[in-house]
This record gives structure tokens, sequence and C-alpha cells, in this order.
């Protein structure tokens, strides 16, 4: 194994287990009723949307050569599907990787 | 130590039709034919699904070493992106947390939060008593875990034979899942707020600073969803 990517994957590893391992301490003061947790909860959920958003938007990786309208048309058939299939999260996932990739071979 | 019923109980509680297991074995295979497109060796591709288990982080970790970043410029992007586990953490952690069980088990078993076990554990947390709650969390967190390890080897050894279209389709997957199941989970008005708003701000910030849009949009959504859903309670 190269020195460099080790190196480099051990830093990512501290970079990501620090929140994790901080989230841990704080978890063992606060109280799951209280006014606190709540808040941490909103704040879960909203950095999470905030994330899936982003990547959606504003993609890194091999989603960075599809166009925005290709990924606007995909979410929106996955949110009518996730409907008419009455909230099953397996057709619209599916069905949005098949589109995306037709789509892209076919305009991309 | 740990027990052993509960902790099989919660590994096999991926295996729904509609699990989150698939969104994060199809994103891990995409990260796997990453890994190996930009010289990873398979040893180097496990290594780093073992130790990160977050698929932001493993996507920053291959541009830092596109472009050749330096430790220090990979350890603040990882940080930056994977902030959102320290809140993810704290709503899954507290409710798992007893004084019956030792404190390792919380600090080893903190690894496995990624938005996969974070989605199985909170729909699931309920049917546990309190107590065993923490070895269900690490028969999830296990199997996930495993998952994205080996989805990584399936996704390295892919490679090849995955097209460019191929690899747009696998990427896809996981926001699109993610997206439908945060749609799914809004049953309250501050849930409902704080995903609806974090959605908007988040990459409304990205015009100001892409590195903090997500900690600045999704504290700032958090925050006014829970003082929206305080007012709904009293």
């Amino acid at each position: 194994m190269s020195l460099e990517i080790v190196l480099a994957i051990i830093v990512t590893s501290i970079a990501t287990y620090s929140s994790r391992f901080l989230g841990t301490v704080t978890s063992e003061k606060i109280d799951e009723n209280s006014k606190i947790y709540r808040w941490f909860n909103c704040l879960a959920y909203s950095t999470l949307a905030a994330l899936i958003s982003r990547v959606l938007i504003f993609p890194n990786g091999d989603l960075i050569d599809t166009s925005y309208l290709m990924r606007v048309v995909v979410i929106i058939s996955a949110i009518l599907i996730f409907y008419i299939t009455k909230r099953n999260l397996v057709y619209p996932t599916v069905f949005s990787a098949i589109i995306l990739a037709i789509i892209s071979n076919y305009f991309g | 130590m740990i027990n052993f019923k509960i902790f099989l109980k919660g590994l096999f509680s991926i295996k729904s039709f509609d699990s989150p297991a698939i969104a994060l074995g199809a994103s891990f295979i995409a990260i796997g034919a990453l890994l190996k497109n930009i010289g990873f060796t398979i040893q180097e591709s496990i290594f780093s699904s073992f130790l990160i288990y977050a698929l932001p982080g493993s996507l920053v970790l291959a541009e830092s070493m596109i472009i050749s970043a330096s430790l220090l410029n990979i350890f603040l992007a990882v940080w930056l992106v994977n902030a959102r586990l320290y809140p993810m953490t704290v709503s899954l952690m507290t409710l798992v947390i007893s004084k019956n069980q030792p404190r390792w088990k919380y600090y080893l078993s903190c690894h496995f939060v990624a938005v996969s076990s974070w989605l199985i554990m909170r729909s699931n947390y309920k049917k546990i008593e309190k107590k065993y709650r923490i070895d269900f969390w690490i028969g999830i967190g296990t199997a996930t875990w495993l998952i994205a390890i080996f989805s990584t080897i399936i996704g390295f050894f892919s490679a090849e034979y995955l097209n460019k279209d191929m690899m747009i389709g696998l990427a896809i997957v996981n926001p699109i899942y993610f997206l439908c199941a945060m749609i799914g989970v809004m049953k309250s008005k501050s849930v409902s707020f704080a995903i609806i708003l974090g959605a908007v701000l988040g990459p409304t910030f990205y015009y100001i600073s892409p590195e903090w849009c997500i900690l600045i949009g999704g504290i700032i959504a958090g925050t006014i969803a829970f003082f929206i859903g305080e007012r709904n309670v009293t």
C-alpha cells in the first residue's frame, strides 16, 4: 500500500470519526425528552436534507457530467413514482438510475 | 457482553424489500470503481471503506487524491462535509444510551453512524427495550458496514465493465433514495420544516461558501424548524 494513500485514508477517517465521537460525548449528557434533543433532531434532518439537495444541485463525482435539466427531470419523475407506488423507495430509486443512464447515453 | 438475539435482529433488519442497504450498496459499488480508476489498490480501497464508511467523505478523499491536496486540506474538507454526522449521532445515540451498558459499545459503534443505518435505526428503535438498543444498533451498523465494504470490492473488480453512463446511473441512486426517504419521514411539523428548509438553504449557501453550505444551511434551517415546532407544541 502506498504511504501517501494510507495517510490520506487515516486523515479522512479521523476527520469523519471526530464528528461521530463528539456526537456520542454530547449524547451522554442529553435527555431524549429535552428541548436540546429536539433541536439536535431538527439539525440532523436539516443538515441531511442540505447535503442531499447539494449533491443533486451541485454534484461532484460522476453526476457532474449530467446537465441540470437531466437531473431535474429524474428528480421530479422519481418523486412522482414514489407517490404513485404508495411511498415505495425501491421503484423510484431503480427507475432514476436506469432513466438517467439512458438519458445520459443519448443526450450526454 | 452482547445480547446475540437482539444483535441478530438488528443485523437482519436491513433485509426488507425497500431497505436503505440497496442505495448504500449501489453507492459503494460506484466508490469501489472510482477508487480503482484513480489508482487505489484493492487493499487501499477496502481499507478506505473499512475506516471511513461515509460516502461524501470517500468522494472528497478521491477528489483530493486526484488534485494531490495536502493532508491538512483533506482533513478540513472531509470534516466540513461530514460535520452533519455530529447532530445525526446525537439524535441517534441519545435514544440508545443506557446506564446498564458499557460505554465502549457506544464509542466503538458510533463509527456505524451513516445515513442508511441511521434511517433503519430511527424507524425501528421503538420496538426494542432501551437497555438492548445498543446491541440492536451494533447489528444494524455491522450489516450496513459490511455491505459498504463488500460493495466496494464488487465495484473495484467490476470497474472495467462499468461504462460512464452506468456510473452516472449508480451515482444518482443514493441521493434519490434518500430524497424519497426524507419525504417519507415528513410526518411532524418540525421535521417537515427542517427537511424543506435544509433542502433550500443548503444549496443557497453554496453561492456564499461551497465548503460551509451544508453546515450553515443545516444549522439555520434546523434552528428555524425547531422554533416552529416548539411554538406548535406550546
